[in-house]
C-alpha cells in the first residue's frame, strides 16, 4: 500500500446547513440498476483502484518476466536440451501458472473488503448479490490480460513460435481466462470463510503449489512414477495446460477442451452457489 | 399506530459460539425520531444493528423496518435503510468524489446524475477541497463526513448510525451532531448506537439501555436520568488533614454516602437534588474547610450502568468479578 498520501489540510470544511438540508430533499430512489449495470460499476471501482495503487500491476507484469526468464534458462538446458526447445514447450504453462497465482488476488480483494466495511455497505444496497463478486472478476479479466500480453511478448523476444500463430495465441489466452474467472470462485469462497488475509494467501498458496507443480506445466509427465501420472492426469492445471498448449501451437482436439469447459463448469457449479451462500449470511 | 413504527423487534436473539450477543431484544421505535441505543462495548449495539440492517440472520425472535420483515424482505427493507458503520464503511483508495459516484450508480443513478449528486453533497458536507483525494488522506471527523454522505446519496428513510462520534474531536463530534438533526428535520427516521449519555440525551428523543445483550431500561432522558439521579458531585480540597470533617459535612448535607478518593484530596458524592449542592458548598467555607475546585456533572455512563444494573459499564462484562475488584482497591487505596 502507497504511503505517499498526505493528510488534507482541514480548510473550508464547514457544513453548509442550506446544502444540507437541500441534499436531504433527495429520497425518491431512482429504478434499481440491472445486474449488468451494478457489476459494471463494480469492475469500474476495481479499475480506478488501480489507477490510484498502480503497485498492485507488479505481479501481473514483473512476476511473469521473471517466470519466463528463470525457468526457460535454468530449466531449459537441463529438462529439453536447450533453453529454445523447452520455451517452446513451457510458455503456455509459464503463462497459465502467472495467471492462475494471480487469479489468487480476487480472494485477498474481497477480505480486504470485509476487513475494511465496505462490505457491509454493499451488502445493505439493494442491488443483484453477485454484482460485487462479478464485477471484480470483470476488472481481474484485464489484470489476467495484462499478464498475459506481458508474458507472452516476452516469449515471443526469447524465440517463441508456436504453430497456432496469432490466433493461436488468442484462442489460448480467451481459454486460460475463462478458467481463471472458474477458479476465483474457490478464493472468494476462501475469503469469506477465514478469518485473516494472511489466511486468504496461506489457503490459497497451500491449494495452488501443489495444483500448480503437480501438473504437466514444467515437465512432461510421462517421466513421473505411474501413481504421480495417474494425479496429473485429473489435475484440472494439467487439462488447462494441456488445452492452452494445444491452442498455441494448433493441434488442439475437441476432448481436450472438452475437458477445460467441464473443469471450469464444476468449479463455477460448486464454489459460486457456496460463496453466495456464504455472501449472504456472513456474520 | 403499528404502521407509524419505523422498528419493531420482539424477541431478538443472535448467538455467537456460547455468546447470547442478543438475548431477547424487544424494541419500538417510533419513525421520525432520533433513537438511542446506549450501552458499553460488547452490550450487543452494533449486533442488534446488524440484524435490523438485513446483514446478519437472527438465531431467534423477529423483527421488521417499516412493517417489512428483515430476513424474509430483505430487500424492502434495504430500500429504506442506509447503515454507517463504527468504521468509514468507504473505499480507501477512491477518492470522495469517486466513492459517492459508484454509491450513485449502485443506487440506480444514470452517470451525469451521479456525479452532481456527488458534487452537491461534497459541498454539503465541506468536503468540495477534498473531493479529488483519496479517502485514505482525510481525517477522523472528513471520514466520518464522508462515510456519512455516503449513506445519504439517496436520503434514507432510516439510518443506522453506529457510534459515529467515537474517536472525534469536539468541533467534528459537533458536525456530525447537525448532521444528525437535519437528518430528522427532513424526515429520516435515525437508530443511533453511541456509549455516551450526554450525546443520547443531546439527540435522542428516547433512549434504551443495553446490557449483556437486553434492554435493562427504555425511556426519554429525563426518565432515564431520573432514574439514577441527577449526577455526582466532585469536590477537591485544599488541605487533606480536613477531608474527614469534609466527608462527614457532605454526607449529612446531601443525604448521600460520599466516596473519597485515593489521591487524599478529593470526594465523590451522588447527588439526588442538586438544589442542596450550593449550601452543602457554603457550609464547606463557613467551617473553615477549604475547596481548591468543584463540578457537578450529569450522570456517567457508568454511573447510569451502577444504578440500574449495580455493575459498572465495564468492558470486560463477561467478568463479574471486576467492578468488586475495582471497588476494593479503591478502599484500599484509601
Amino acid at each position: 500500500m502507497s504511503e505517499q498520501a498526505t493528510a488534507v489540510a482541514e480548510t473550508g470544511t464547514e457544513l453548509d446547513d442550506a446544502g444540507l438540508r437541500r441534499a436531504l430533499t433527495v429520497r425518491q430512489r431512482p429504478p434499481r440498476p440491472s445486474a449488468v449495470s451494478a457489476s459494471l460499476t463494480f469492475g469500474w471501482r476495481a479499475l480506478i483502484k488501480i489507477k490510484h495503487v498502480p503497485e498492485q500491476l507488479f505481479d501481473v507484469t514483473a512476476f511473469p518476466v521473471m517466470m519466463t526468464l528463470i525457468f526457460t534458462y535454468l530449466l531449459g538446458g537441463a529438462l529439453a536440451g536447450s533453453p529454445a526447445e523447452y520455451l517452446t514447450f513451457v510458455l503456455p504453462g509459464i503463462l497459465v501458472q502467472s495467471v492462475v497465482m494471480i487469479s489468487m488476488y480476487t480472494g485477498l480483494n474481497l477480505k480486504t473488503d470485509i476487513d475494511k466495511g465496505i462490505f457491509d455497505r454493499i451488502r445493505t444496497l439493494p442491488i443483484w448479490r453477485p454484482a460485487a463478486l462479478v464485477g471484480g472478476l470483470l476488472a481481474d479479466g484485464v489484470r489476467y490480460t495484462l499478464a498475459s500480453v506481458v508474458t507472452l511478448t516476452v516469449g515471443v523476444i526469447l524465440g517463441f513460435r508456436p504453430g497456432g500463430g496469432f490466433v493461436g495465441l488468442v484462442a489460448g489466452v480467451a481459454l486460460l481466462l475463462l478458467f481463471a474467472f472458474s477458479l476465483s470462485w474457490v478464493w472468494t469462497y476462501i475469503a469469506l470463510i477465514v478469518r485473516s488475509q494472511q489466511s486468504v494467501m496461506a489457503v490459497s498458496m497451500a491449494i495452488l503449489f501443489p495444483l500448480t507443480f503437480v501438473s504437466n506445466i514444467f515437465v512432461n509427465p510421462a517421466t513421473m512414477p505411474g501413481w504421480l501420472q495417474a494425479i496429473v492426469e485429473v489435475n484440472p492445471i494439467t487439462l488447462l495446460v494441456t488445452g492452452v498448449r494445444g491452442l498455441m501451437h494448433g493441434e488442439v482436439t475437441a476432448a481436450q477442451l472438452g475437458w477445460v469447459f467441464l473443469s471450469c463448469a464444476v468449479l463455477v457449479a460448486v464454489f459460486g452457489p457456496l460463496t453466495m451462500r456464504r455472501y449472504r449470511v456472513k456474520n | 399506530m403499528s404502521t407509524s413504527l419505523a422498528i419493531e423487534a420482539q424477541g431478538l436473539v443472535k448467538v455467537f459460539g456460547s455468546t447470547r450477543a442478543v438475548d431477547g431484544v424487544n424494541l419500538a421505535v417510533e419513525s421520525g425520531s432520533v433513537y438511542g441505543f446506549l450501552g458499553p462495548n460488547g452490550a450487543g449495539k452494533t449486533t442488534t444493528i446488524r440484524v435490523l440492517a438485513t446483514l446478519l440472520q437472527p438465531d431467534g425472535g423477529r423483527a421488521s423496518v417499516f412493517g417489512h420483515d428483515v430476513v424474509t424482505e430483505a430487500d424492502a427493507v434495504r430500500s429504506r435503510i442506509a447503515l454507517t458503520g463504527q468504521f468509514a464503511s468507504i473505499d480507501e483508495d477512491l477518492t470522495g468524489v469517486e466513492n459517492l459516484i459508484m454509491l450513485g450508480r449502485l443506487l440506480g443513478f444514470s452517470r451525469a446524475q451521479a456525479r452532481n449528486r456527488a458534487g452537491d453533497l461534497l459541498g454539503a458536507f465541506g468536503l468540495a477541497a477534498a473531493a479529488g483525494k483519496q479517502v485514505k488522506a482525510y481525517s477522523g471527523g472528513m471520514r466520518r463526513r464522508i462515510d456519512i454522505a455516503a449513506s445519504i446519496v439517496v436520503a434514507p428513510d432510516l439510518m443506522f448510525l453506529d457510534e459515529p462520534t467515537t474517536g472525534l474531536d469536539p468541533r467534528s463530534r459537533n458536525q456530525v451532531w447537525d448532521i444528525i438533526r437535519a437528518l430528522v428535520a427532513e424526515g429520516t427516521s435515525v437508530l443511533l448506537t453511541t456509549q455516551y449519555l450526554d450525546e443520547a440525551d443531546q439527540l435522542a428523543g428516547r433512549i434504551a439501555v443495553i446490557d449483556k445483550g437486553r434492554v435493562i431500561a427504555e425511556g426519554t432522558p429525563g426518565e432515564l436520568k431520573a432514574s439514577v439521579g441527577s449526577g455526582a458531585l466532585h469536590v477537591r480540597l485544599v488541605d487533606a488533614g480536613r477531608r474527614q470533617d469534609a466527608v462527614e459535612l457532605l454526607s449529612r448535607l446531601l443525604d448521600e454516602p460520599v466516596q473519597a478518593a485515593a489521591d487524599g484530596l478529593s470526594l465523590t458524592a451522588r447527588v439526588q437534588e442538586p438544589d442542596r449542592v450550593a449550601a452543602a458548598l457554603a457550609q464547606l467555607g463557613e467551617v473553615g474547610i477549604g475547596v481548591r475546585e468543584f463540578s457537578l456533572g450529569q450522570p456517567s455512563l457508568d454511573e447510569v450502568f451502577l444504578a440500574l444494573t449495580g455493575h459498572p459499564a465495564d468492558e470486560d462484562e463477561f467478568d463479574g468479578s471486576t467492578g468488586a475488584d475495582r471497588t476494593a482497591n479503591e478502599r484500599d487505596a484509601a
